[in-house]
């Protein structure tokens, strides 16, 4: 290896090292100081590492502000978004894919018209609707809307666009409902996108804030983003005990996308590249 | 052809029904009765008593287009989406081509590094970068110390809290269109660059004479697309400025919230929303305009 080569390759990957710390860094600081004592986190020179690592922030969050029950709402309206979700987008995006009846293609081009849309122009008709179902402060309200998505009914299309139709023919003849070959052909077929769109799903659930904050009313209610945003509020000054909350929050989904980090990747390459 | 000739409705509507049917009802629908919404007076009071809503026609958009504050707002958004968009695609091309390169070593870490911001929660990690910034205890300004530059208000001057908020999604959002950028680079040919190399073209020069031109497509979608979603802020300042100082954060959803959920004017509200819209078809247009094929 020439001199110039091993030069241009200390200097990449270098480069990638204080890319990488600057990426890391913030996450970093608020795990440190998640653990350092009140008071702590606020010394000049600062401190980066606690000298004395306490627990008793996350003690006091989910004691005395209850923060456990955030966490809990927000896990069920997470979940239970992401498993009808996955039911109603799938069946819409292998119909668009695979199945042919009329009127088929019109309305996939209005559904296409409306991804240019954005949420907020919905939001306040929207606020009322709900509000007349009588689902504000209530999870309905928060779940409902946002089941089935455009965007996930694109990614299954897309991704079902690629089974044999002999495949489907061959269940047909053998008697197989149509209901029945979704269940045992195609679903099995589409697994991986499946994996792609749940977790996108709940991760956009775990940390969506202003719908949430717009239809919760009642404190005991609030998912953990809506939460803590409440809470920065009140103890903007205790930043220890802040930066445990954001410890709280952010930790589900960073693990969740750790282990799965395969299919959120391929779900980025497939939706926006073809 | 399945379905065909057969008596009732076709197995296909069924499986799209569901997902039709909530689009519809809780997308599609309030998107018209926006429109209608922006041409009443709903306010508190109607929310109790629907009578006392009215027909204003364009009032509530001749009052918005008069309010000093909806410009600022205008302003702020642009601003951030202008200087936010393309400051993320650089970032997220730099980070691409680090990853992408044949020296580097770890690239799947680094990849799942330079991904991690952006998968985290917006309102946890602006509390955290909220403190970062502060002026007297924030790390930020204690390094800036060191290099010599004077304590920055951040989040408390007007000239610095909307590159403060930049920033800081700069930091949450270029992973994504990284990954983007990595399969752009990975579909330019091996051969342009070898080419190029024993034509003695620096590494500078292949960059721009080679990766750039190959790339342009990809990056104008990717620029465009970023700027629409930038145009929605509003978790950002909710959470680290209010909106403040002086408005100089203030987006035009934030100020759309405020105006409908804050003090409940709904109609002032819908027009707001409206002008938003027209403003992400703006930027629709540009998008398909410049690269006819990415969009397809």
């Amino acid at each position: 290896m020439s001199d110039r080569d091993r030069g241009s390759r200390i200097l990449l990957n270098g480069a990638l090292i204080v890319f990488g710390a600057m990426s890391l860094f913030p996450l970093l600081w608020m795990l440190s100081a998640s653990f350092m004592a009140t008071g702590e986190a606020t010394q000049l020179p600062p401190s980066i590492i606690p000298h004395h690592p306490t627990l008793e922030h996350y003690r006091d969050l989910f004691g005395r502000l209850a923060l456990g029950r955030y966490a809990l709402n927000s896990a069920l309206v997470a979940v239970v978004t992401t498993v009808c979700a996955l039911a109603i987008n799938s069946a819409a995006g292998y119909a668009f894919a695979k199945l042919r009846f009329q009127g088929r293609d019109s309305t996939f081009r209005v559904l296409a018209a409306g991804l240019a849309i954005p949420v907020q122009v919905a939001m306040l008709p929207l606020f009322l609707l709900v509000k007349s179902l009588g689902l504000v402060n209530n999870y309905g309200g928060v779940i409902i809307p946002g089941l089935a998505s455009i965007f996930g009914i694109f990614l299954v299309r897309q991704y079902a666009l690629a089974i044999p139709d002999d495949l489907l023919d061959a269940a047909r003849i053998d008697g197989a409902s149509e209901a029945r070959v979704f269940w045992s052909v195609v679903l099995p077929t589409i697994q991986p996108v499946l994996a792609t769109l749940a977790l996108w799903t709940f991760l956009a659930t775990w940390n969506d804030f202003m719908w949430p904050l717009i239809v919760l009313s009642d404190d005991r209610k609030y998912t953990l983003p809506v939460a803590l945003a409440g809470l920065v509020g009140e103890h903007a000054q205790d930043v220890e005990l802040m930066m445990a909350g954001a410890v709280i929050t952010v930790l589900p989904v960073l693990i969740l996308f750790l282990m799965l980090q395969r299919y959120y990747v391929e779900g980025v390459t497939e939706g926006s590249v073809k | 052809m399945s379905g065909k000739g057969r008596r009732g409705i076709a197995p296909g509507w069924w499986f799209v029904s569901p997902a039709l049917l909530l689009i519809v009802v809780f997308f599609l629908g309030p998107v018209i009765a926006a429109v209608g919404l922006s041409f009443t007076d709903v306010d508190l009071y109607a929310l109790a008593d629907w009578h006392a809503a009215r027909w204003v026609g364009f009032r509530n958009y001749s009052r918005v287009l008069h309010e000093p504050l909806f410009w600022q707002a205008m302003k702020n958004t642009l601003y951030f989406a202008i200087v936010g968009g393309p400051l993320t695609v650089a970032a997220s091309l730099g980070a691409a081509m680090l990853v992408n390169a044949r020296a580097v070593r770890w690239k799947g870490t680094a990849r799942a590094v330079f991904f991690a911001p952006f998968v985290t929660t917006l309102v946890a990690v602006a509390i955290v970068w909220r403190y970062l910034y502060h002026p007297r205890y924030g790390l930020f300004n204690w390094m800036l110390g060191h290099v010599g530059v004077h304590q920055i208000d951040w989040l408390g001057d007007p000239r610095w809290a909307m590159p403060a908020i930049i920033l800081m999604a700069t930091w949450k959002n270029f992973g994504y269109n990284m990954l983007i950028c990595i399969a752009g680079l990975q579909n330019i040919p091996r051969e342009l660059h070898e080419a190029a190399a024993l034509d003695g073209a620096t590494p500078w020069q292949r960059f721009r004479h080679v990766t750039l031109p190959m790339l342009a497509p990809t990056l104008f979608f990717v620029v465009v697309v970023t700027m629409i979603g930038y145009l929605q802020l509003f978790t950002e300042p909710y959470v680290m400025t209010q909106g403040g100082p002086l408005r100089a954060t203030t987006s035009l959803v934030l100020y759309m919230y405020e105006e409908g959920f804050r003090w409940w004017r709904l109609g002032v509200a819908a027009a707001i929303a409206f002008l938003l819209f027209i403003l992400i078809v703006l930027f629709t247009l540009l998008q398909r305009r410049i690269s006819p094929k990415a969009a397809a």
